[in-house]
């Protein structure tokens, strides 16, 4: 007998084809941000499942905040080529120059020039009306009304009182001229959805995320990676060798390493799913004061 | 069972959406905190059990207030932020879940309408103690209204009311009562206590009279896959792929039904049929597609398929119309406009629309209909609505993919109403009452529609632009190109020339002044008629007589009249004439020739002056000059 229903995991890729394509077809300048990280493979690979058996209609973006984790970048330009992807690399280039980095500036500082101005200057060079994002709605508390396709003026703010009711599958994609919409594909996935994904599709996903001896150095209670000489010197000589993993793929001095022994998705998701921590507790620019992320997205961090 | 089996099959289990409604204090978050929270220990005791050195977490002796994990959001409240619904993510071995919780508080008709929108479930939470109340009743009409056919009623708090199974069925006898009018086919009622968790995640044995199961198990079990429409295939195409020459795809979600290869299908709104060739996906053809898969589909026959087009079977079509009735929740803290031309999106498919009547607006407290003239946020009404281009739809009730639309103000693009269609209205039903008032205007040629309504109704304002210039000057090639412009860019406009009006309207005039006078006066009087109908009138004419240009002017209203001036002189005309007239007049065959025998007087009072050889620039000016003045777009 034939079967009429879908897994949880299809239903979900189904939804976001869905939102993928709608975005395309009705918006005349989209991009796909893409950090890197497991939910932009995922969101990726959902971008190209819509189109095939065509091509992605769509640029890519990595916004290079400089500081990301040397194996995100191997792993981008691997597979920027060897999938043939169209990819837009943007970075903060005055600010870049000036030196700007955690370990002088403070997390603050350097995220608001690394990732908040450089999109905002990519966004607006590129003059895009339609920007991907791979947040999920159970990532965090605050992320839980989320709308799929989040509203921006034309300074790229977000405005919280000025959101549009969305319903059923149909989305309001009327803007005028500079406005700018946010796109959330993944917003009903969750982190154990992500990973089953990654598990069934076989998806490629850069190797921090697997447990391995790694060099690190405890700085407030967080285990930093030694990535590169950058580092000052006061923290490098303090490094030992443990076996961690990362949770969350960002900043290298800002994301803490978790210990763990789970080098398979399987040991991941066991591990995941019987400790009792949200993911994003392990990214320091949380602990920032006053930067809620409410904070940030009105000012146009994702 | 090791772990990899267990994700094995994990990755199998389906996805259950169900809203929550409760009035304020209900304990809503208490409960929906206790599902995620022993959901979590659920699966962490599962997976600790698969361990060899298993060392199970008690639950006993904790005191945790639920509610509190779910906070997030009150700060929020405060500082303004609106929250229609928050959707919550948990997960069972068996099903995944995803609650849209809504707030209780004032936008409650806005809030559940946006979150019940996708779900198959609603949960409707009572306190014990205070049984059936009129918030109720308003959550089951609201549940009903979205056509979602599974109803919990969750009793909660029955830990104050010592468990005591009289004050259950006393309560669901009361909601059997008042449910009978709503339809909603699938109904069942659970005794729990949300704080002390009895029937939420297991069973209590403080309640044996109740031989149910345990809310959670309810949730887990509940059959709702049946409840997508399988019978009425259609494929309200999204995008069309065409990678290649020889690749077109026509790629949707299959909104309902079941699309196979080889089936015959009609494109709406073409008619034009062919076959299913293929069903293409990233993981493999497919022999048919179900909703809401998302597949691509090619074609046998190279017919014209586009966004917003619809595959249907043509033995089983849906509604394919302009008029419907529908019930219309008003979502905008503007109140309705009722000239307001909106758009409308219903599956992949874009248009205008206007809301021609309200038939009655309903109270959700007490289901009474009343007379309104104009609906406000949260309003609920019965509506007729007419739209430009014909939808193919079917009633919300039997297919809620192709019944459901929102309405998007053109101006400030909100998401102003959101509607599901119950029906076609059959053109005629509308009574037409022509009042005193207006049967005087008709006396005096007036016609019942004011000025603003052509203004919302074509988003511009009725307007002439009066091109003048030698013949030769390109005023002509201005003309056509801008209305052409305009067109594209959605407006309603018409050209009148000297070509065109002169072989019908004005055939028995010639050149001389007193009949270039006659012809320019005719001319002006069709101008001003379109003008007063709102439409936009591109007039082309080398009306050489300043005298002339002013009484024009006077007739259409000053207002409304817009001097352009092709500013070529002659010997540039004599070059850029594509016909012979300047040489048969060299000849001496002909005579009245603006710019050799006829004065031209070149207007010094022009709005806008032209350079003929700009033609791109020209063009431009005068769409930025429309748009400054607000002629088009008006809004
Ligand atoms: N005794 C008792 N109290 C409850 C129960 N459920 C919730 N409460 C209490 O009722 C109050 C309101 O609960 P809350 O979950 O915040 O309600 P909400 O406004 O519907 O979200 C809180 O003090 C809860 O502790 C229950 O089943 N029994």
């Amino acid at each position: 007998m034939e079967s009429y229903s879908l897994s949880n995991l299809k239903e979900l890729e189904a939804e976001s084809i869905h939102i993928i394509r709608e975005v395309a077809a009705e918006f005349e300048n989209p991009v796909m941000l893409y950090s890197i990280g497991k939910d932009s493979s995922v969101m990726v690979r959902l971008a190209e499942k819509a189109f095939y058996p065509g091509k992605v209609p769509f640029p890519l973006m990595h916004i290079d905040s400089k500081w990301k984790f040397r194996e995100m970048i191997e792993f981008r330009d691997k597979y920027v080529k060897e999938k043939g992807w169209d990819l837009i690399v943007h970075y903060n280039k005055k600010a870049y120059e000036q030196g700007v980095g955690p370990f002088t500036h403070g997390s603050k500082v350097h995220t608001d020039l690394m990732k908040t101005q450089a999109l905002l200057e990519a966004l607006n060079k590129y003059k895009f009306d339609a920007a991907f994002g791979g947040a999920r709605r159970d990532e965090e508390k605050s992320r839980a009304k989320e709308r799929i396709y989040s509203f921006r003026d034309k300074y790229h703010q977000w405005d919280p009182k000025n959101q549009r009711p969305e319903l059923w599958d149909i989305y309001n994609a009327k803007i005028h001229k500079g406005e700018s919409i946010r796109v959330f594909p993944l917003s009903n996935w969750t982190e154990l959805d992500i990973w089953q994904y990654i598990r069934l599709e076989n998806i490629p996903i850069v190797p921090l995320y697997f447990a391995k001896e790694r060099p690190v150095v405890d700085i407030d209670g967080n285990l930093i990676l030694v990535d590169d000489e950058r580092m000052p010197e006061e923290y490098r000589k303090k490094a030992v060798m443990k076996k961690v993993r990362f949770r969350t793929l960002g900043c290298y001095p800002l994301t803490g390493a978790i210990e763990s022994e789970a080098d398979t998705i399987e040991k991941i998701v066991e591990e995941m799913m019987t400790v009792t921590k949200s993911e994003r507790t392990t990214r320091v620019i949380d602990f920032d004061q006053e930067a809620s992320m409410e904070q940030k997205k009105r000012e146009g961090y994702f | 069972m090791n772990i990899k089996e267990f994700l094995d099959q994990d990755q199998k289990k389906d996805l259950l959406r169900f809203l929550t409604a409760g009035s304020v204090d209900d304990g809503k978050s208490t409960l929906i905190g206790r599902l995620l929270f022993d959901s979590k220990k659920l699966y962490e005791d599962q997976l600790s059990a698969l361990k060899r050195d298993s060392k199970r977490v008690g639950h006993a002796g904790e005191e945790i207030d639920y509610a509190l994990l779910l906070d997030g959001l009150k700060a929020e409240r405060e500082q303004g932020i609106t929250i229609d619904v928050a959707y919550r993510y948990f997960s069972t071995a068996k099903r995944k879940f995803i609650i849209a919780d809504t707030p209780g508080h004032e936008q409650y008709t806005r809030n559940m309408i946006t979150g019940g929108s996708t779900a198959n479930l609603a949960v409707i939470l009572i306190d014990a103690r205070k049984g059936v109340i009129t918030q109720t009743r308003r959550h089951t009409f609201l549940v009903s209204l979205l056509g979602i056919k599974h109803v919990v009623l969750a009793v909660n708090k029955m830990d104050l009311v010592d468990y005591d199974e009289k004050v259950f069925n006393k309560i669901v006898e009361d909601y059997k009562e008042f449910v009978t009018q709503l339809d909603i086919p699938d109904i069942n009622f659970i005794p729990l206590s949300a704080l002390k968790g009895d029937n939420v995640v297991d069973v209590s044995d403080k309640m044996p009279w109740y031989h149910g199961k345990s809310l959670l198990e309810f949730l887990e079990t509940v059959h709702v896959s049946s409840d997508r429409n399988f019978s009425d295939m259609r494929y309200p195409v999204q995008y069309v792929l065409r990678p290649t020459l020889d690749f077109r795809g026509f790629s949707a979600k299959v909104a309902s039904g079941i699309i196979r290869k080889g089936d015959e299908v009609m494109v709406l709104p073409s008619r034009q049929k062919s076959k299913v060739k293929s069903i293409v996906t990233y993981d493999g053809d497919l022999d048919y597609a179900f909703p809401p898969q998302a597949v691509t589909v090619t074609l046998e026959d190279e017919i014209d398929v586009s966004r917003g087009d619809m595959l249907v079977h043509p033995d089983n079509p849906p509604t394919v119309s302009r008029h419907f009735e529908a019930m219309l929740v008003w979502m905008d803290e503007e109140k309705m406009d009722p000239l307001t031309q909106f758009y409308i999106k219903q599956t992949t498919h874009t248009t205008r629309a206007k809301v021609d009547h309200i038939d009655h607006k309903i109270d959700v407290n007490t289901l009474e209909k009343h007379d309104v003239d104009a609906l406000q946020l949260n309003d609920i009404a019965k509506v007729v609505i007419t739209t430009n281009e014909p939808l193919y739809f079917d009633p919300y009730k039997k297919n809620k993919a192709t019944g459901a639309f929102i309405l998007i103000d053109p101006v400030t693009h909100n998401t102003s109403a959101v509607g599901m269609i119950t029906g076609e209205y059959k053109e005629g039903k509308l009574d037409l009452r022509i009042t005193s008032e207006q049967k005087d205007k008709i006396h005096k040629g007036q016609g019942l529609i004011s000025q603003d309504e052509y203004v919302k109704r074509y988003n511009q304002k009725g307007s002439t632009i009066w091109i003048s210039g030698l013949h030769g000057s390109g005023k002509n090639e201005l003309a056509f190109s801008l209305e052409r412009k305009l067109f594209d860019l959605g407006a309603t406009v018409i050209t009148l020339d000297g070509k065109s009006t002169r072989m019908g309207l004005s055939r028995e005039l010639d050149f001389s002044p007193a009949d270039r006078a006659e012809h320019l006066r005719r001319i002006a009087h069709i101008a001003k008629l379109l003008n007063d109908q709102g439409i936009i009138t591109i007039c082309s004419f080398a009306s050489n007589d300043e005298n002339i240009r002013n009484q024009v002017a006077e007739i259409i209203g000053k207002d409304r009249f817009h001097l352009a001036y092709m500013d070529a002189d002659i010997d540039y005309c004599k070059k850029n004439a594509d016909d012979d007239l300047y040489e048969r007049f060299e000849k001496g065959e002909i005579s009245n020739i603006p710019g050799l025998d006829l004065e031209f007087q070149k207007p010094e009072n022009a709005k806008l002056v032209m350079n003929p050889e700009d033609m791109q620039d020209n063009l431009q000016k005068v769409l930025d000059y429309l748009s400054e003045n607000k002629i088009f777009p008006a809004g």
